[in-house]
């Protein structure tokens, strides 16, 4: 394949220098002090910690909302990690060719997997009890005066094969199989990617074509479960029956945004000079209409239950929209996910300029936490909750850990699938 | 428009040669009335030096008026003219009104873009279209220049210009309107 114009250098590697580094940390260290403090405040009881949760019976204890918070980003950027992984798995069964060059970013997104797995599974078993009602045995005694006959019903969904209330053994085999395909699937993809490097040929893009596309069966039923399983159990008479989409689409949305942020952070270090601005307008294109999707699937959540009336379903919205904490925040949720990137990202150029791109791609992943915090906060902390130096420490925090393992395995590999047999059609892609 | 227009026509067989033809025609300082060809070619608007076209503004103001048509619709009947109440609602329910507006809003970008194009591309049912070459919709790809447009310049050199270009034929075509 001779170029004759363009001579790019494919065998570029991204350098993680102490630079870079440097500057990540000195984020993560902010956002850790801003957790300390938080927390001390919280321990000296700052806020509403003497009052008590009204309906549970319980005391409210300052680390609940250590463990919402811990909770809200391990979904959070589970989300971000995993969508890296399914985008990279789309071009492939898309066999797309303009995002040749940008795969391997997506891709190692997932490097985030194996420490998500962890850090999700080991919080479940601390935090669980103070985050899931469902958790209480006294919910499924049927002598007891808090015996609650839905969710008895709907225990066998948590405790199958045990007896309900005893061990929620069917939750974490789900939780598990979860990560464990999502990592095997993510070094599966890996090995291919560096045995294609190695050895060229077309042969290992049709090998990946084939994972990909069992991936993306895998990850249609998958992501929609662990939605309900990891956000929607949280209020546990409630459902919906899109709320897998809708956790899927908020994502998303947030893992596209860091793609597009990735990338552009990478042209201003020099890296993927094949990358123009028609690329860009791609990746834009995505963050603007599936912005619109997350908005049309909040919307249809919404509308439907405020239509109907059904006190069951109406509580989720009550809860959020007269509550002193949050009800400001679903319209900030609204503001920053539809509004901003609707209106900024319209015109052609704001999706070719990276200025307009970087601002919207970065309000939307604060934007999309601040989702992720309406699902999960009512729920388990109640008037308790709220935005604080806690919500924004352990959001620096994990963002920058995030950001630091990403980087990490970017540097590991090529940054360019230099016998990616599309790079052709990628460097010729105009619109 | 009652005159006659008189055209110089280049004939080209291939579309890359007609892209490099409009680049050096253009830098040899001949205006081109236009291009014809039997199917779209990629970037010949950019070598034509054609502006961005505006449609997509005309498409967001008619959307914008399709919302405020619905919205005041259903504001209008839902208050003041037979007001309602439906599931307990206010009359003026804002929630419920967002399908229907979002799809007068769709509705409305769509009428008003194809008729702003019909228009501006001179679409008109009872348009008669200028016919510069009839194989145009077939195999052939023609640049037409308006002589009078260029009347600076000599018919001969134009000619010299498309053939050297990489016409096949130049020819010559007049209309009487």
């Amino acid at each position: 394949m001779a170029h004759e114009v363009q001579n790019f250098n494919l065998d570029q590697k991204f350098d993680f220098t102490p630079g870079i580094k440097k500057s990540i940390m000195t984020v993560l260290l902010i956002g850790a002090a801003l957790l300390v403090v938080g927390i001390v405040l919280a321990m000296m009881g700052g806020g509403h910690a003497e009052e008590g949760a009204e309906a549970g019976g319980h005391a409210f204890h300052w680390y609940q909302r250590l463990y919402a918070n811990i909770w809200i980003n391990n979904v959070y950027f589970t989300g971000i990690a995993i969508v890296g992984v399914f985008f990279f798995a789309i071009q492939y069964a898309a066999q797309a060719g303009w995002s040749a060059p940008i795969t391997r970013v997506m891709l190692a997104f997932g490097n985030w997997l194996p420490i998500a797995a962890v850090l999700m599974i080991v919080t479940f078993f601390v935090a669980g009890h103070d985050l899931f009602h469902w958790w209480h045995a006294e919910l499924f005694d049927k002598s007891s005066p808090e015996y609650d006959k839905i969710i008895d019903g709907k225990g066998a969904f948590f405790y199958w094969p045990m007896e309900k209330g005893t061990f929620p053994i069917f939750y974490i085999v789900r939780m598990v199989v979860f990560f464990g395909f999502w990592v095997f699937f993510f070094s599966k993809f890996k090995k291919i990617a560096a045995a294609e490097d190695q050895l060229g040929g077309t042969s290992h893009w049709f090998k990946m074509r084939s994972w990909s596309a069992y991936f993306l069966v895998f990850f249609a039923v998958s992501s929609s479960i662990s939605a309900w399983d990891w956000v929607m159990s949280i209020d546990t008479h409630w459902f919906s029956t899109l709320f897998g989409w809708y956790v899927f689409s908020s994502w998303f949305v947030a893992g596209l945004s860091a793609i597009t942020l990735a990338v552009i952070f990478l042209k201003g270090k020099g890296y993927l000079e094949m990358v123009n601005e028609n690329h860009v307008h791609d990746l834009g294109k995505f963050v603007f209409g599936f912005s619109i999707f997350w908005t049309y699937l909040w919307f249809s959540q919404f509308l439907l239950i405020y239509y109907a009336n059904i006190p069951e379903e109406t509580v989720y919205f009550v809860e959020r929209l007269t509550s002193d904490v949050y009800g400001g925040f679903i319209f900030v949720n609204i503001a920053m996910n539809f509004v901003l990137p609707f209106l900024v990202l319209m015109t052609r150029d704001a999706k070719r300029h990276g200025v307009f791109l970087k601002l919207v791609c970065t309000l939307l992943i604060v934007g999309h936490w601040v989702d992720f915090f309406l699902m999960v906060q009512p729920g388990t902390l109640g008037h308790n909750g709220g935005v604080g130096l806690m919500e924004v420490g352990m959001f620096l925090v994990y963002g920058s850990a995030v950001a630091l393992v990403v980087l990490g395995g970017l540097a590991k590999g090529n940054l360019i699938p230099k016998n990616h047999p599309m790079l052709e059609e990628s460097y010729q892609h105009h619109i | 428009m009652e005159r006659d227009t008189h055209f110089v026509l280049g004939v080209y067989e291939d579309e890359d040669v007609l892209l490099d033809a409009v680049k050096q025609v253009r830098s040899s300082g001949v205006k081109i009335h236009e291009v014809y060809s039997p199917y779209p070619v990629h970037g010949l608007e950019h070598v034509l030096g054609y502006k961005r076209s505006r449609l997509p503004i005309a498409a967001f103001l008619f959307g914008m008026l399709g919302t405020s048509l619905a919205l005041t619709m259903q504001f209008y009947m839902m208050k003041f003219d037979w007001p309602m109440i439906i599931g307990g609602k206010d009359y003026a329910a804002f929630p419920d009104f967002i399908p229907v507006s979002f799809e007068m809003t769709v509705l409305l970008a769509a009428f008003g873009m194809v008729g702003v194009f019909m228009v501006s591309s001179n679409l008109k049912p009872w348009a008669q279209p200028r016919i510069f070459d009839v194989r145009i919709t077939d195999d052939k790809h023609v640049m037409a220049i308006d002589i009078a447009n260029n009347s600076a310049m000599d018919q001969e050199k134009i000619k010299e210009i498309l053939k050297s270009s990489g016409a096949t034929e130049v020819n010559n075509k007049s209309f009487d309107e």
